[in-house]
């Protein structure tokens, strides 16, 4: 079959490879017929993320058909299953699972002694993902197998195009848990730093979960065009100070709420020193990410208030005031998204026409152009925002 | 017939009998300028090192001597570029590059006196240098070309809401939604006023 492999920094190939194969009594083979290129896949684009090996298949955004099944699903999956996968894979037995912690599932990881010693504990397995989080082929691909399917994957409904429902693989519950672990309240002003894909789909969460005020901060005219069109109000930090922006939004008193969309890879510019800095260390391996947007938050979020950080961090980063954090009481809340713990509403909300995730896709191409598709992805050349691959 | 690097064959070794292996290598996301650059950047690694390490020998088959010093300021530079040329910024990491070479042309042009007994190797060593400066450049600019946001056409977004029943009418749609205890923060304002009694 064919897939999109790592060979190296921003070197990703449609490579032929050898089909997947049953391993386990509860894996099945989905043939894949719509995946996607996220923003976390530029991390590995940029060989930011550790423990990654020439020939691992990417992908973590993917939808299709079961065709092929184990011996231990209990009737749970049938050839022919319509669904989607989710990007962390879940055993559904361990304590984590049980509590509804999805992505720090106790038992999927199956390079736990890895994950055990970078972490201190191991987290759940995830699909193309590097070695850290089991080394699981991803589902940029003609075909996935997918471990523990009867609790991972979500059974989906004929009759709504793939367009609406890829991204419940992993952005669009991302952008709810972001907006979810916010508890947002109807009074409440929440600032969005980051207009990709993760960014759009925590804009339009707020917005449903009745935020007074939804504020995104993005420079790409293109990407806060789309989120002016899903009903927040704009700063492009090239045009205007950021932080004087928010609180001349919130009376001087600063947002309840700060969500991080953007992660490791702040952007860089001299008109913000620390990202120079920041970047600087990055390239002499002194600091693995950039948290220009975790101090940007710690500063202008209101006393008491909320950050939570659905952007992917990588490793270690370096002056972060903990003492405003500290001072200020805020509250931190992060992590891979439990994907598993939200799928099934956010099923019945597309049903119900509440929103079409669609909005966000602007290229569809073959997977033998995702190599190329990597590359204006990260250029953010043709307006790109979302990439979705069809095998 | 194989195409896969050593180290792809190797990882296939090491894959579990059901994960896919790499047969055959197909179109890739570098180009010829992103390849020309990670070149670049490990001569400029290596063309550093030289020169931090053994900065006399450059002096003597030039006839400089008395400016190691100075060649080892130089290969510090080149390290700087090489390390920029093989990272994501490597179009910074180039034209630091060509920013380099015009200081090279200029301190070994120094050399090109009629007094100076190597100054047949100062003819060959300005000829590589205007050579590379000029490969330099060429590629500094292919990959600024490459990588351009510019690139592509500019589009609308205007009209994306993503909700079928307008902004307006979904503010609050998830109502119905309840926040999981374990993902409650700190009530609103409102709420809590509501619970002081009037003095």
């Amino acid at each position: 079959m064919r897939a999109l492999v790592w060979h190296g920094k921003e070197d990703i190939r449609c490579d032929t490879v050898t089909d997947p194969e049953i391993e386990d009594g509860r894996d099945v083979i989905v043939k894949v017929t719509s995946c996607a290129i996220c923003g976390s896949d530029l991390h590995l684009f940029h060989n930011f993320i550790p423990a990654m090996l020439p020939g691992d298949v990417l992908g973590h955004e993917t939808m299709g058909e079961v065709v092929e099944t184990g011996h231990g699903l209990n009737g749970k999956l049938k050839k022919g299953d319509r669904v989607v996968v989710p990007f962390t894979i879940v055993c559904g037995e361990c304590d984590q699972c049980k509590r509804g912690y999805f992505s720090v599932c106790q038992k999927s990881n199956r390079k736990k002694y890895l994950a055990d010693k970078v972490f201190g504990h191991t987290t759940a397995g995830l699909f193309g993902y590097s070695h850290l989080t089991g080394g699981y082929p991803g589902g940029q691909a003609e075909y996935l197998r997918v471990p523990f399917a009867d609790s991972t994957v979500q059974k989906v409904p004929d009759g709504i195009p793939d367009e609406k429902l890829l991204f419940l693989s992993d952005i669009f519950p991302t952008g709810w848990q972001a907006a979810v672990q916010a508890d947002i309240q109807p009074t409440d002003t929440v600032a969005i730093w980051g207009c990709g894909p993760v960014g759009q789909m925590t804009i339009r969460s707020a917005i449903l979960l009745g935020a007074e005020q939804v504020v995104a901060i993005d420079h790409l005219p293109e990407r806060l065009e789309m989120a002016e069109a899903g009903g927040a109000i704009t700063i492009n930090f090239d045009e205007e100070n950021v932080v004087e922006r928010l609180n001349e939004l919130t009376g001087g008193e600063g947002p309840e709420k700060c969500i991080d969309c953007i992660g490791m890879e702040s952007h860089v510019t001299p008109s913000m020193p620390d990202t120079v800095y920041d970047r600087a260390k990055q390239i002499l391996l002194a600091e693995s990410d950039r948290p220009h947007v975790l101090r940007e938050m710690i500063y202008v979020c209101r006393p008491g208030g909320l950050i939570s950080i659905p952007g992917v961090y990588g490793g270690l980063a370096d002056k972060i005031p903990m003492g405003a954090a500290m001072n200020k009481g805020l509250t931190f809340r992060m992590g891979q998204t439990h994907v598993q713990r939200w799928t099934a509403d956010l099923l019945r909300r597309i049903e119900e026409e509440q929103i079409d995730p669609s909005f966000v896709i602007t290229h569809e191409v073959p997977l033998d152009k995702g190599p190329e598709m990597y590359r204006m992805f990260r250029d953010k050349q043709d307006s790109c925002i979302k990439v979705v691959l069809k095998p | 017939m194989t195409n896969l690097s050593s180290m792809t064959s190797l990882s296939n070794i090491t894959r579990s009998k059901g994960d896919p292996k790499v047969i055959h290598s197909g179109p890739r996301s570098r180009g010829i300028p992103e390849s020309l650059a990670r070149g670049l950047g490990w001569f400029s690694l290596g063309l550093g090192l030289t020169e931090l390490l053994a900065p006399r020998r450059i002096t003597r088959a030039l006839g400089m001597e008395g400016k190691e010093a100075l060649v080892r300021v130089y290969g510090a530079r080149e390290i700087g570029s090489g390390i920029l040329s093989l990272s994501v910024d490597k179009n910074l990491g180039l034209w630091s590059r060509v920013a380099g070479d015009g200081l090279d042309i200029a301190t070994v042009m120094t050399a090109l006196r009629p007094d100076n007994p190597k100054r047949d190797n100062v003819v060959v060593a300005l000829a590589l240098l205007l050579g590379i400066t000029a490969v330099d450049l060429i590629d500094a600019q292919a990959t600024a070309v490459r990588h351009s946001r510019g690139a592509g056409r500019k589009r609308s977004y205007r009209d994306r809401s993503g909700f079928p029943r307008g902004v307006q009418a979904s503010r609050g749609a998830a109502r119905d939604f309840k926040t999981p205890s374990d993902l409650r923060h700190a009530p609103p304002l409102a709420a809590v006023s509501k619970r002081i009694p009037a003095t």
